[in-house]
């Protein structure tokens, strides 16, 4: 658990750290997140250390959202000026992107599905 | 009053506060059969923003002792790896499709947001914070921060187009004939994130997979996507 724990942490640093490095305009912790995805991949398996704190913070990601969230408290003079170009923005490009997603997707539905039967 | 201006000071009260809040909106959320639109994380917010103002407390005070959760987004978004991990050796065969469909909805989901908001006269600051809307707030708060725009603006957009996406899939899928399960769940985890995926559990245990693979996956596109699709339309 808490050498799992560690890994975490130690891939966010190395994420942090190349985004620094690097220069990129990414989120240290995505890129920590795709280096502890290509190393899972290469060792073939997840150690059990590292998958007990990961599904337990997962388990609580929605919790992790509400500090940030509040910080809507700063926002209210933007809100009120910009609630309906974010209200109308939000609905069409939902509307859509589940649209272009499923339509893409479509086509290999068979496909998808024996797959998973398989597994 | 002794009593609350000593602990209202304390980091401790503000990081039990929104424990307590949370655990209460999650209870009540099943209670009420687990509707989106009153998702615990937009319940929470909501309450807890009522009390700060009540209270006089300020963002700053508060966040002193929110900040121990907030901190453990960095290792809860490397943990996303994880559960990617998994559906991933699953449908490695089956990448391409998948991969086109989840590039296309993260592009057209980023970008019509802009576009839209822009058409209507929203603030810089606005147009930054919506470009990440469709990923999990994980991501999207890092996002927001990296672009310029207001990280606890963006988490907030987050989650209602979590809620709206729940909202319009089901008809969207009668419209256009789909009936697979893992389409369905796929679609879901790429337009509206965590909250699709936890409604596409409802489909079943294999759209709640691919929703969960969609989300990790457009999460992670997303973040290296938008740094260059903001200048292209012209803005940040």
């Amino acid at each position: 658990m808490l050498v799992g724990f560690l890994m975490l942490l130690l891939f966010q640093l190395a994420g942090e750290l190349i985004v620094v490095v690097l220069g990129m305009p990414v989120p240290g912790p995505v890129v920590g997140m795709v280096l502890l995805l290509m190393c899972l991949i290469a060792k073939g398996d997840v150690p059990e250390s590292l998958r007990i704190p990961s599904e337990a913070l997962l388990k609580h990601l929605a919790l992790l959202f509400v500090p940030a969230g509040v910080g809507l408290m700063t926002h209210f003079s933007l809100l009120k000026a910009d609630w309906l170009a974010i209200l109308l923005a939000l609905i069409v490009s939902t509307g859509l992107t589940i649209v272009v997603t499923a339509l893409i997707l479509n086509p290999s539905a068979k496909k998808l599905h024996q797959l998973e039967r398989e597994s | 009053m002794e009593f609350w201006a000593f602990f209202s000071a304390k980091p401790l009260l503000w990081l039990i506060v929104t424990i307590v809040t949370f655990i209460v909106t999650s209870w009540l959320n099943r209670r009420l059969g687990g509707t989106p639109l009153l998702h615990p994380v937009l319940v929470s917010l909501s309450l807890i923003i009522v009390f700060l103002l009540l209270t006089g407390t300020s963002y700053e005070t508060y966040f002193e002792g929110a900040q121990f959760i907030h901190f453990l987004l960095g290792p809860a978004t490397v943990a996303l790896a994880v559960p990617l991990f998994d559906h991933f050796e699953r449908v490695k065969k089956m990448l391409l499709p998948l991969l086109l469909a989840c590039m296309a909805g993260a592009v057209t989901a980023a970008a019509s947001a802009i576009l839209v908001a822009q058409a209507f006269d929203a603030s810089l600051g606005t147009l930054l914070s919506i470009a990440p809307k469709s990923v999990t707030s994980a991501i999207a708060i890092g996002i927001a921060e990296k672009l310029g725009g207001y990280p606890s603006l963006a988490s907030g957009l987050v989650l209602i187009t979590g809620a709206i996406g729940c909202v319009l899939a089901p008809p969207i899928y009668r419209i256009l004939n789909v009936t697979d399960e893992a389409v369905k769940g796929f679609t879901l985890g790429v337009s509206a994130h965590g909250m699709g995926t936890a409604y596409a559990f409802e489909y079943g245990l294999m759209a709640g997979a691919f929703g969960g693979l969609a989300m990790g996956m457009t999460g992670a596109f997303t973040a290296f996507m938008l740094p260059v699709l903001v200048p292209l339309l012209g803005i940040g």
